[in-house]
C-alpha cells in the first residue's frame, strides 16, 4: 500500500493575545493509495487545521508531513503536488471561469494549447463548458463548487484536499452535489481528503472516516465500522442520528443504537429484556422515533428507539412496553474514559 | 416611542401626539451637520476659484485692482512668455515621473506596511510621517539637505568616497528636477501606500492561498490576483498622486524658487511669480486655471473608470 499523504505525531499550537490554542494534539494518519478518506468532527475540532498543515499553508509545531513517502514540511504549498477546495471555493473572482481553471497550468508553465486541452476536459467532465467565459460572480454555488473542483484537477495532483465543499449549499443541491462528488473521485481515482462535520455526509462518500474531537483522531475506520463499533462514547453519540443510547450500570456503560432498541415481538436473536416507558412519539420520514425511559437495564435513563415502518407494533405514550436488544448489537464503554472494554454478560431471554 | 399608553388602553390609536424630536428629522439634521462643511468649501474654494475665473478674463493687476473685461488678453500675455511653455512641460513631466514613482514606490511599501514583523507599528508611524507634516516644512528639511554646500548627503558620498566637492543638488538643471521629484515622491508615497495597503487587507486570504496551493509563486501571484484585484485602489492613489503634485507649488517654491533659470518652474508657481510678485492677478489666475478642464476631465475619466473596473 503506499501511503500518498502521512501525518506523524502532528500537533499544531496557535499562539493567540491571550491564551495558547492547541488545535492538534498529535495526529498520526495515513491515507492508502486512491482512497477517500473523510474527517469528520464537530466545530473547531481541528479539520480546517489539519488539512491546511497538510497543504503548508500552516506550519507544525511539532511531527512531520509526508506526501508520496517524502517528508514536505519544509516545502511550501506550490511544490506540495496538492490540489485544495476550499470552503468558500476562493476563486479568482476577476478572471473568467476558464481563466480559473487553468490558473495553475499556467503556474506549471503548460504551453497554451495543453492548457486549453486540459481545461476542456475538465470542465466537460464536470458539466461547465458552457460557463467557461462567465465571472465567478456570475454563477450559482454549486456552480463555483464545479468550478473550484476543475480548477483542483486539472493539475492532476497526488491529492485532493476538499474542506467542506458542500457546506455552502441548500440540502437538496448537497444531496446531489455529494452524489456527483463521489462518482468523480471513483472516475479519476486520486487520493482524497475530505472534511467536513455533517456525518451523513462523512458515510456517504468516505472509504474510511477518521473521526476527530478536540485536536485528536478518535477513531478510524469503515463508515460501518465506526458507526457499528465505535471506539469510544465520543464518536458513539457523535455518529447516528439519534445517537446512541447509554446507559449506567454496576460501573460499565451499555450503549446500544435507537434502531436496535425494537419490540420483543420482533428480535429473533438472543436478546436483553428492556422493559421501555413510553413517553413520546414522532413520526420521521416514515420512522417511529419513541422517546421513553428504561428502568431495568441499569440507572433510569432516558432513550430513544428508532422503529422502521415495518414495525407495525402499537404503542401508546405513558404505557409500558416490551423491548429488547439483540445481545450482539450491546456496545459496553468504562464511565470515567468513555473508552470500550469488553462485554459484561446480562441477563438475556430467548424470544 | 414606548409601549405603555398602548397596552394600558389596547383599543386606543397609536399615539400620535407626540412631538418628532429633532433626532428624528433626518432632513434638518442633515443640513445641519453639513453647514459647516458647506461654509468651509464655500469661502475657501467656491469663492476664490469663481474669483479666479474672473480674474483671468479681466485686467485686474496689483496696480489698477478695478475690474474691466479683458477677453483673453491675460492669456495672450502668458502664452507669449516662453516661461509658461517651459513650466507646463515641467509641470507634465513632474507630474508624469512622480505618479509612477509614487505608484511603484507605493506597492512596495504597501506591501511592507501589511507584512507581519515585530515592530510594524513603529514602521507604520514612521511611514507615515511625511504625509503628516506640512509641505512648506518638510521642504524645509530638504532644503537645507541638498544645500550646496552643507548638504549632509554630499557629506555622506564624500566619505564614503564617491564624490569630491560639492553636488549642487539644486543648483543645475538636471539634479533640481531629480530633487523636485524626488521630494514631491517622498512626501506623497506614504499617502499612496495606505491608499493601496487599504487595497491589499481586502482582498480575502484565502484567494492567496489559493493561488500559493495553486503552485503560483510570488511575482505570479502579484501580477496575476493581487494588482489586478486592486486596481482601482491603485488608479485612485495615482490619482491623488497626480492631482497632489500637479497643484503644489510649495515644494518648488521652498525648494528652487523655479530656478536655476526657471528650469524647475511650474505652472502653480509660474502663476505665483507672475500673479502676485510681479502684481499680473490676471495672467497669474489664466496660468493657474489653465490646465483645471484637463485636470478635472482626466479626475473624471479615471474615476469612472474605477467605478466600471469592479473586480470583486
Ligand atoms: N490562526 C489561528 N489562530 C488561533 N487559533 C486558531 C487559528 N486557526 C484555528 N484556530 C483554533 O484552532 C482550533 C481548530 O480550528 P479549525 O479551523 O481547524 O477547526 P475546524 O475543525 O475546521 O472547525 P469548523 O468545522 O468550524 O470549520 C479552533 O479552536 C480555532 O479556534
Ligand atoms: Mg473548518
Amino acid at each position: 500500500m503506499t501511503r500518498i499523504v502521512e501525518v506523524r505525531g502532528l500537533r499544531k499550537t496557535f499562539d493567540g493575545r491571550h491564551q495558547q490554542v492547541e488545535a492538534l494534539r498529535g495526529i498520526d494518519l495515513a491515507t492508502a493509495e486512491g482512497e477517500y478518506l473523510v474527517l469528520l468532527g464537530p466545530s473547531g475540532c481541528g479539520k480546517t487545521t489539519l488539512l491546511r498543515t497538510i497543504a503548508g499553508l500552516e506550519q507544525p509545531t511539532q511531527g512531520e508531513v509526508l506526501i508520496g513517502g517524502n517528508v514536505v514540511n519544509e516545502l511550501p504549498p506550490r511544490i506540495r503536488q496538492v490540489a485544495m477546495v476550499f470552503q468558500s471555493y476562493a476563486l479568482y473572482p476577476h478572471k473568467t471561469v476558464r481563466a480559473n481553471i487553468v490558473f495553475p497550468l499556467k503556474a506549471q508553465r503548460m504551453d497554451r494549447d495543453a492548457r486549453e486541452k486540459k481545461a476542456r476536459w475538465a470542465a466537460d467532465l464536470l458539466g461547465i463548458s458552457h460557463l467557461l467565459h462567465r465571472k465567478p460572480r456570475e454563477l450559482s454555488g454549486g456552480e463555483r463548487q464545479r468550478v473550484a473542483l476543475a480548477r483542483a484537477m486539472v493539475r492532476e495532483p497526488a491529492v485532493f484536499l476538499l474542506d467542506e465543499p458542500l457546506s455552502n449549499l441548500d440540502a437538496k443541491l448537497r444531496a446531489s452535489a455529494r452524489d456527483e462528488l463521489k462518482r468523480f473521485q471513483q472516475r479519476i481515482g486520486t487520493t482524497t481528503i475530505y472534511v467536513t462535520h455533517d456525518q451523513a455526509e462523512a458515510m456517504g462518500l468516505g472509504d474510511r472516516i477518521a473521526v476527530m474531537d478536540a485536536g485528536r483522531v478518535r477513531q478510524l475506520g469503515h463508515p460501518r465500522e465506526v458507526y457499528d463499533d465505535p471506539a469510544d462514547t465520543f464518536v458513539a453519540t457523535f455518529i447516528g442520528s439519534p445517537p446512541m443510547n447509554l446507559v449506567r450500570r454496576d460501573g460499565v456503560l451499555v450503549g446500544f443504537r435507537p434502531e436496535h432498541l425494537l419490540p420483543a415481538e420482533v428480535v429473533r436473536e438472543r436478546a436483553v429484556e428492556i422493559p421501555f416507558v413510553v413517553d413520546r412519539i414522532e413520526y420521521l420520514s416514515g420512522d417511529r422515533h419513541v422517546y421513553g425511559t428504561v428502568t431495568t437495564l441499569g440507572e433510569a435513563t432516558r432513550v430513544i428507539a428508532r422503529l422502521p415502518s415495518t414495525v407495525a407494533t402499537p404503542l401508546t405514550a405513558g404505557e409500558t412496553a416490551d423491548f429488547t436488544v439483540a445481545t450482539d448489537r450491546l456496545r459496553f464503554f468504562a464511565p470515567e474514559t468513555g473508552d470500550r472494554t469488553d462485554a459484561v454478560p446480562l441477563a438475556w431471554s430467548r424470544s | 416611542m414606548t409601549q405603555a399608553p398602548t397596552a394600558t388602553r389596547p383599543s386606543a390609536a397609536p399615539a400620535t401626539g407626540r412631538r418628532r424630536r429633532l433626532g428624528d428629522r433626518e432632513g434638518p439634521l442633515a443640513w445641519l451637520f453639513l453647514l459647516p462643511a458647506v461654509v468651509y468649501v464655500v469661502a475657501l474654494v467656491g469663492v476664490p476659484f469663481v474669483l479666479a475665473i474672473g480674474f483671468a478674463f479681466s485686467d485686474v493687476s496689483a496696480g489698477d485692482p478695478s475690474y474691466d473685461w479683458a477677453g483673453l488678453d491675460a492669456y495672450r500675455r502668458a502664452f507669449d512668455d516662453p516661461v509658461f511653455w517651459q513650466a507646463l512641460r515641467n509641470t507634465l513631466v513632474f507630474t508624469g515621473v512622480s505618479m509612477v514613482l509614487i505608484v511603484l514606490f507605493g506597492k512596495v511599501l504597501a506591501n511592507i506596511l501589511i507584512a507581519d514583523f515585530r515592530g510594524k507599528w513603529l514602521v507604520r508611524f514612521l511611514v507615515l510621517l511625511p504625509w503628516t507634516t506640512p509641505v512648506a516644512l518638510s521642504t524645509v528639511s530638504w532644503l537645507w539637505l541638498l544645500d550646496s554646500i552643507f548638504s549632509p548627503i554630499d557629506w555622506i558620498l564624500r566619505q564614503v568616497g564617491l564624490l569630491e566637492g560639492n553636488m549642487y543638488w539644486l543648483g543645475r538643471p538636471t539634479l533640481a528636477t531629480a530633487s523636485v521629484i524626488a521630494v514631491h515622491v517622498w512626501r506623497l508615497v506614504p499617502l499612496a501606500a495606505v491608499i493601496m495597503m487599504a487595497g491589499l487587507i481586502a482582498i480575502p486570504r484565502d484567494i492567496d492561498e489559493a493561488a500559493r496551493v495553486d503552485g503560483a509563486g510570488f511575482w505570479r501571484r502579484m501580477f496575476e490576483v493581487t494588482i489586478p484585484l486592486t486596481m482601482p485602489l491603485i488608479a485612485v492613489a495615482a490619482l491623488f498622486g497626480a492631482i497632489f503634485t500637479f497643484t503644489d507649488m510649495a515644494v518648488v517654491y521652498v525648494l528652487t524658487r523655479g530656478g536655476p533659470t526657471n528650469s524647475t518652474q511650474v505652472l502653480a508657481s509660474w502663476a505665483f511669480v507672475r500673479g502676485i510678485e510681479g502684481g499680473d492677478v490676471a495672467q497669474g489666475a489664466a496660468i493657474a486655471l489653465f490646465l483645471f478642464p484637463l485636470l478635472l476631465a482626466a479626475a473624471v475619466l479615471i474615476l469612472r473608470a474605477v467605478r466600471r473596473m469592479q473586480v470583486m
